[in-house]
């Protein structure tokens, strides 16, 4: 590990910040061996070139379009071999006190050559963030979840899904088009994204989106509830007896 | 270019009477004294409307040719010292007094010999008005230094300015000229943001001035800015408030283009109709753009606030959302600059300089420097 180069991946949205981290990456080549493995311009663009080339550290900017830097975090976690993080900002502010207490690394744009340098010789010896680390930023909401399979991270944008439902260890994803197994907590995942999901069990959060309406069913023993119609995908839900207030918020046909 | 305009500005400015503003105070306080004047002459409360009445019938001409002189005389009033701008309001009334009565002499004479007590009254009422709207300005003073203040705190996101740096640094070892450029736009931007913003300046400048803010802004964001001018009408002379554009262009950038992949189109819609000037900025605008709108909010209160104050009532900013564009509208009084002022800018400014580009001119013509 020690004379292999360090292999760096470089995400910025704006072109001229990316050409500036790589005209100080090749001034640091002259000390300490590096490649450059990639330029991506988003969260998303970087998340699908470490699918084709590895890399130990990403140099990722905290404010971009689509798919922000912390997220993208998130979900380089769910790779095989998860690389090193360390954001560039423009931004010296309040916010980056939260990274300050999670102990993550930071540059601020301008960077300063030695600034950096230090930063890449303590790479080989830093892990990669973990779960915890990144609950403790400040972070908007996603704008995609993340589930493994067949050794990619596969994005499922949060606008697609029409209900998330806890079976047993796992969340299931709900789209029109398929389903997918999560590893997250329900809880946690109401509380980030609030008002585009309402809860109607114990075990399900639905899209306000997708709810179509609601029925009043009545059971074999003669016991009545209610159940969320859904827009594009033919099953519904129990609404819990807990949670009928929502029939009335949303409506009977939304 | 502002601290010659700056150098201009008397400590003590006559009131500006082509202000609908200023006009409506004045008619509405001329008729409060005529109504009090009469009140103390009226010997009983039933004569009070009849004494009112004969009264208004001479005086309420008199104000109307005045105030109408005035409104002609405005630019000169504003020019010469505030002294002898309230010197020749009173021997304008005066002198439009012994008009009336000579014109009304038939059908509503003033009572026999009260021709120089009338005189007098329309003395007190000009004096009152004059003092009245001196009060006000100075009480309004204090706001305007506060707006500067505000225009100031309301500047340039600070991130704007790093990455800027950033892309600049970007561009020296690679393309040392276009760095000259972004360093020269920056100091223009800059020089402008810190200096006395209190007095209006030429459109012409400020649009100017837009102009250099998004050369780096596309110096950073690339062919993401996407920008259409439509400048063909736009009175370069009409004088605005500084920095009346510019924030506004920056919330464009920030909620409209910073947020999306794809490239987004800003445009800039500036011209004259029915002695108004109307500015039109449109950008994209998304719903979920996740960025919280407070700083947008705060720009806009500030540029409204601004426009109130440096031109009451006939100044307006109004901001919706029409499909997925985000549109400000600015309508303001034409007021052109004083030719003076004007040539003064003419000639710091070079020829090309007051003209805006053809419509849909996209990047940034390299600016001559000057200084």
């Amino acid at each position: 590990m020690a004379d292999a180069p360090l292999r760096i991946l470089i995400v910025d949205d704006e072109a001229p910040a990316r050409n500036r981290l790589r005209q100080l990456l090749d001034d640091c080549g002259e000390v300490l061996p590096l490649a450059i493995v990639g330029e991506a311009a988003s969260g998303r663009e970087a998340l699908e070139l470490l699918h084709a080339v590895a890399a130990d550290l990403v140099l990722t900017d905290i404010h971009m379009p689509d798919m922000d830097g912390l997220e993208l975090a998130r979900h380089m976690l769910k790779l095989a071999d998860p690389p090193v993080v360390i954001f560039t900002t423009a931004y010296q502010q309040h916010a980056l006190a939260a990274f300050e207490v999670s102990a993550l690394d930071y540059l601020v744009k301008p960077v300063r050559l030695p600034r950096l340098l230090t930063a890449l010789q303590k790479v080989p010896k830093l892990k990669p963030l973990s779960t915890a680390q990144l609950d403790e930023l400040p972070a908007n909401a996603r704008r995609f979840l993340s589930v493994t399979e067949r050794a990619r991270v596969v994005l499922v944008p949060i606008e697609d899904v029409v209900y998330l439902k806890a079976e047993l260890k796992y969340i299931t994803i709900r789209t029109v088009e398929r389903e997918y197994l999560l590893e997250e907590s329900l809880t946690r995942l109401e509380e980030e994204f609030g008002p585009r999901f309402v809860r109607v069990h114990r075990n399900c959060l639905v899209a306000r989106d997708f709810i179509r309406g609601f029925e009043r069913r009545v059971g074999d023993e003669g016991d009545a509830h209610w159940e969320v119609l859904l827009r594009d995908v033919p099953e519904s839900l129990p609404v819990s007896r807990r949670q009928q207030s929502v029939v009335r918020e949303i409506g009977r046909v939304a | 270019m502002q601290s010659i305009i700056g150098q201009n500005a008397a400590p003590l400015a006559f009131p500006d009477l082509r202000n609908l503003g200023t006009i409506v105070r004045v008619v509405l306080g001329a008729n409060l004294l005529f109504a009090v004047g009469a009140l103390v002459r009226a010997s009983q409360w039933r004569d009070w409307l009849e004494v009112w009445m004969d009264a208004v019938a001479v005086a309420e001409l008199h104000l109307l040719i005045e105030l109408t002189l005035l409104v002609a005389l405005a630019p000169w009033l504003g020019r010469v010292s505030y002294r002898t701008g309230v010197g020749a309001v009173l021997a304008l009334t005066v002198g439009v007094g012994l008009l009336t009565d000579l014109l009304l002499g038939r059908v509503a004479p003033l009572p026999p010999g009260s021709l120089p007590q009338y005189l007098a009254f329309g003395l007190v009422v000009a004096g009152t008005l004059l003092f009245y709207l001196h009060l006000r300005a100075k009480a309004l003073s204090p706001s305007i230094i506060e707006s500067r203040l505000q225009a100031l705190q309301a500047r340039i996101r600070p991130h704007f300015l790093f990455n800027s740096i950033n892309a600049v640094l970007s561009l020296i070892r690679a393309d040392p000229r276009r760095a000259e450029t972004a360093l020269e736009d920056m100091a223009d931007l800059f020089r402008v943001l810190m200096s006395d913003n209190r007095n209006l300046v030429p459109l012409a400048d400020e649009v100017e001035l837009c102009r250099q803010y998004l050369a780096l802004e596309r110096l950073r964001l690339g062919d993401r800015l996407r920008l259409e001018w439509h400048l063909n009408s736009m009175p370069g002379d009409a004088l605005v408030p500084p920095l009346v554009l510019q924030p506004l262009l920056e919330n464009a950038v920030y909620h409209g283009i910073e947020p999306l992949t794809a490239p987004g189109v800003i445009s800039i819609n500036i011209f004259s109709k029915d002695g108004q000037v109307h500015a039109i900025l449109r950008n994209p605008y998304r719903a979920d753009g996740g960025r919280h709108h407070a700083g947008n909010k705060m720009a806009l209160a500030n540029i409204r606030e601004r426009l109130a104050l440096h031109f009451d009532v006939e100044a307006a900013l109004e901001s919706r959302v029409k499909g997925d564009t985000y549109e400000v509208h600015i309508r303001m009084p034409y007021r052109a600059a004083a030719r003076d002022a004007a040539a003064e800018g003419e000639a710091n400014a070079g020829p090309d300089r007051d003209r805006p580009p053809p419509s849909s001119t996209l990047g940034h013509r390299p600016k001559a420097t000057h200084g």
